[in-house]
C-alpha cells in the first residue's frame, strides 16, 4: 500500500496544489467580480454578501442609461478603429511583406514608438494638439488615439500573414493571367484573411480596453466603457464597476477562443520577421 | 483529343539576366522547335530556373531577345504571354477546389462559366482526375496534386509549356511513371515544353533535345544520344551519365578519327578537330570491358573495391591512367578485391573531350530560387 501511495498520489499533491493555485489567481477575482455585480447590500467585515439581486444589472441596462450609451459609444469607437487600422494595415502589410522597401524594420519599429514611451506623456501632448484642432472630445479624435495604438499589432500582424502567403501561388495565378489587382483579391487576401482578422480582433480589443488616450482626448463628452469603470470605482460603486468590466470581459475571451482556433501557427511564426 | 494545340517556337538570343552583379543568365542563345519537350538541365544555381522564368515573363531579361513563335515577348508583361507554367511546389490555390483552381485561368480570362467548366472537365479528365473536382487540394496526394497543377497548365492551351521540377517532391516509384505520363501527354498533344530538371536520368528519359548548363551558359545541347555519346566537356560527360575523365595523348589525326594513346593502350576515336599532343579522354563506366588474370590483352590492372548491385557489378580497378569506374553486367562471375584483372576499352562510350574543366570561367553562380 505504501508504495502504491508513493508511486501514484505524491507526485500528483504538487501539481493538483500548482493548478489549484494558478485556478485561484485566475478565477478568484472573476468570482469576486461576479459576487459584487449580484450584491445589493455588501459590507465590511461580512465574507459574502448580505443581499443579493439584480437591480445594478437593470441600472446598467436601462435603456437611456450611461452604462448603455458608454457601451455604444465603446463599440462604435472600437469598430471604426477597426475600419481606420485595417485601412491601413492591409496596404502597410502587403508592401512590408513583399516590396524589398529600404529601411523596412525601422518602419515596423516606427510603428512601435508610441508604445514606447510613457503613454500619459504622450497622450496629454496629443489632447493638446487634437484641442488645436477641435478634435479634442469627439468621437474622430478618439478613434485617431486608439487606432495609433492597434496599428502596431495590425501591421505586424497583416505583415507576418502576408509574408505567410506563399509567393508563388500569386506567380501561378499572375501566370494563369490574373492582373496584379485580381491576384491579390483573389489569392493573397482571402489566404491572409486569418490573420488579418486576428490583428482586426486584436485591435478591437485594444480599443474597447483603452483607457489613457480616450481619458485625454475623450472626455468629458465622449465617454466609453474603461471610463465608466473608472468613474464607477471611483465613486465606490463596486456593483457597475463589476458589471461593466464582465462586459469588457466577453468579447476579449470570445475573440481569444476565435484567434485560438484559427490562427495558424506559420502565421504567429512570422509576426516580426 | 479534343484540346487543340497552339505550340510555338521558343528562340532566346543573347538572353541576359543579371541581378546587380550578379548573372543568373548569361547571354544564352538556342531555339526550342514547336512541338518538341526540351529539358534545361544543370547543377542547381546555373542558371536553368531563372531561364524559365524568363520565358514565363516571371523575370525580365535585362539583355538580349525572347521569341515565343515570331512575336518578340521580351517586354511582355507575364500576363500576356501565352504561357503556362508547373511550379515545383504545384502552387495549387489551398483556398479553392480543384474544379476551381483548373478553372482559374479560364475565369480571369474571362471564358464563359459553361465553356470553362467543360474544359476544366476535359483537362481533368486528361490526367486522369475527372472524379476528383469537388476536393480541396490539401485532400489529394503529392501525385494527385501534380496532375491538378498540370491541367491547370493545360486547360489554357498555351503555346508553351513549362515544367519546374515536376517531380521533385514525388517519391522514386512515382517519378518514372509520372514523367512518362508527361512525356504522353505532350507528344499527343503536340505541345512545345520546356521542362527543367537537375536529373540527367529524367533529361534522358523525356527529351526531344537537352540543352545543359552551367555557370548561367549552355555547355552542350543536342538530343539525349549526342550528349551522352559525345559530350563536349568534361563537365557535360560527367553530367550525363558516369564518366572517368583520363589524360591521354593525340598521336595525330586523319579525316574522321584520331589515334589515341590511353597509358598503354593505343585507340582509334572519332575526331573532334583534335591537335597532337595531351588530351583528355572521357570513358563510360560501361565501355570498360574487364578480363580475368593479368595475361590477357590490354591494360593491367587491380580490383580495389567490388559492389554487387544486382543487375550489375561495379568495380574500382587500379590501373595505370588512375583510378577507373567500372560497370560491368557480367554479374555470374564476379572478381574480388586484390585480382588481378586485364582492363580493354569499347569504342563507344569513350569520347575525347576538350580540354576545359571549365570550373574557372563564367559568372558566379547565384542561388537557385
Amino acid at each position: 500500500m505504501s508504495n502504491v501511495w508513493r508511486g501514484v498520489v505524491v507526485p500528483w499533491i504538487p501539481r493538483a496544489i500548482l493548478l489549484g493555485l494558478f485556478a485561484f489567481a485566475i478565477f478568484g477575482p472573476l468570482a469576486n467580480l461576479l459576487l459584487w455585480s449580484v450584491a445589493e447590500v455588501w459590507y465590511f467585515p461580512h465574507k459574502l454578501p448580505l443581499e443579493w439581486g439584480f437591480d445594478f444589472w437593470r441600472q446598467v441596462f436601462k435603456p437611456r442609461g450611461n452604462a448603455m450609451l458608454s457601451l455604444n459609444n465603446s463599440i462604435i469607437i472600437a469598430i471604426f478603429t477597426v475600419i481606420v487600422s485595417l485601412a491601413i494595415a492591409i496596404p502597410a502589410g502587403y508592401a512590408l511583406a513583399r516590396r524589398n522597401l529600404p529601411w523596412r524594420s525601422l518602419i515596423l519599429i516606427a510603428f512601435l514608438l508610441p508604445q514606447a514611451f510613457p503613454s500619459v506623456a504622450v497622450y496629454i501632448n496629443v489632447a493638446r494638439i487634437f484641442y488645436g484642432f477641435g478634435l479634442a472630445g469627439t468621437y474622430v479624435g478618439v478613434v485617431l488615439v486608439h487606432t495609433v495604438q492597434g496599428l502596431v499589432f495590425a501591421v505586424w500582424i497583416a505583415t507576418a500573414a502576408f509574408s505567410a502567403v506563399d509567393r508563388e501561388l500569386e506567380e501561378a495565378a499572375r501566370n494563369l493571367g490574373a492582373s496584379g489587382l485580381r491576384t491579390f483579391m483573389t489569392i493573397t487576401l482571402p489566404l491572409a484573411l486569418p490573420g488579418i482578422m486576428a490583428s482586426a480582433i486584436f485591435v478591437f480589443l485594444i480599443s474597447l480596453d483603452e483607457f489613457t488616450g480616450t481619458f485625454f482626448v475623450g472626455v468629458p463628452d465622449v465617454v466609453t466603457m474603461p471610463l465608466l469603470l473608472f468613474n464607477a470605482s471611483m465613486e465606490g460603486n463596486y456593483q457597475i464597476a463589476s458589471i461593466t468590466s464582465l462586459l469588457l470581459l466577453v468579447p476579449s475571451v470570445g475573440f481569444m477562443l476565435f484567434i485560438e482556433r484559427f490562427l495558424k501557427a506559420d502565421v504567429l511564426a512570422k509576426v516580426g520577421n | 483529343m479534343t484540346m487543340t494545340s497552339h505550340a510555338a517556337s521558343v528562340r532566346f538570343e543573347n538572353v541576359t539576366k543579371a541581378y546587380g552583379a550578379v548573372v543568373a543568365v548569361d547571354r544564352v542563345s538556342f531555339t526550342i522547335e514547336p512541338g518538341q519537350l526540351v529539358t534545361l538541365l544543370g547543377p542547381s544555381g546555373c542558371g536553368k530556373t531563372t531561364t524559365l522564368r524568363l520565358i514565363a515573363g516571371l523575370e525580365m531579361a535585362t539583355d538580349g531577345k525572347i521569341y515565343i513563335g515570331e512575336n518578340d515577348v521580351t517586354k511582355l508583361p507575364v500576363t500576356d504571354r501565352d504561357v503556362s507554367m508547373v511550379f515545383q511546389s504545384y502552387a495549387l490555390f489551398p483556398h479553392m477546389s480543384v474544379n476551381e483552381n483548373v478553372g482559374y485561368g479560364l475565369k480571369v480570362s474571362g471564358v464563359k462559366k459553361r465553356e470553362a467548366q467543360e474544359r476544366s472537365q476535359e483537362a481533368l479528365r486528361l490526367v486522369g482526375l475527372s472524379d476528383l473536382g469537388e476536393r480541396m487540394p490539401a485532400a489529394l496526394s503529392g501525385g494527385q496534386q501534380q496532375r491538378v497543377a498540370v491541367a491547370r497548365a493545360l486547360v489554357l492551351e498555351p503555346q508553351v509549356l513549362l515544367f519546374d521540377e515536376p517531380l521533385s517532391n514525388l517519391d522514386a516509384k512515382l517519378r518514372r511513371r509520372v514523367r512518362e505520363e508527361v512525356r504522353e501527354i505532350q507528344q499527343n498533344l503536340g505541345l512545345t515544353t520546356v521542362y527543367v530538371t537537375h536529373d540527367q536520368e529524367e533529361a534522358l528519359a523525356v527529351s526531344d533535345r537537352i540543352v545543359v548548363m552551367k555557370n548561367a551558359a549552355i555547355a552542350q545541347e543536342g538530343t539525349p544520344r549526342e550528349l551522352y555519346d559525345n559530350p563536349a566537356d568534361s563537365f557535360v560527360a560527367d553530367f550525363i551519365g558516369d564518366a572517368n575523365i583520363v589524360e591521354g595523348t593525340v598521336l595525330g589525326s586523319g579525316g574522321e578519327t584520331a589515334n589515341v594513346r590511353i597509358g598503354s593502350l593505343e585507340l582509334e576515336l572519332p575526331c573532334r578537330s583534335a591537335a597532337a599532343g595531351p588530351a583528355k579522354i572521357a570513358i563510360r563506366p560501361e565501355a570498360i570491358r574487364l578480363s580475368a588474370g593479368d595475361h590477357g590483352a590490354g591494360m593491367r590492372g587491380t580490383v580495389r573495391k567490388a559492389t554487387y548491385l544486382g543487375n550489375h557489378l561495379e568495380y574500382t580497378i587500379e590501373t595505370e591512367i588512375g583510378q577507373l569506374f567500372v560497370s560491368d553486367p557480367h554479374v555470374e562471375s564476379p572478381a574480388a578485391p586484390g585480382d588481378a584483372v586485364a582492363v580493354q576499352f569499347e569504342r563507344r562510350g569513350v569520347t575525347l573531350i576538350s580540354d576545359q574543366t571549365g570550373d574557372t570561367n563564367g559568372a558566379p553562380e547565384p542561388s537557385a530560387r
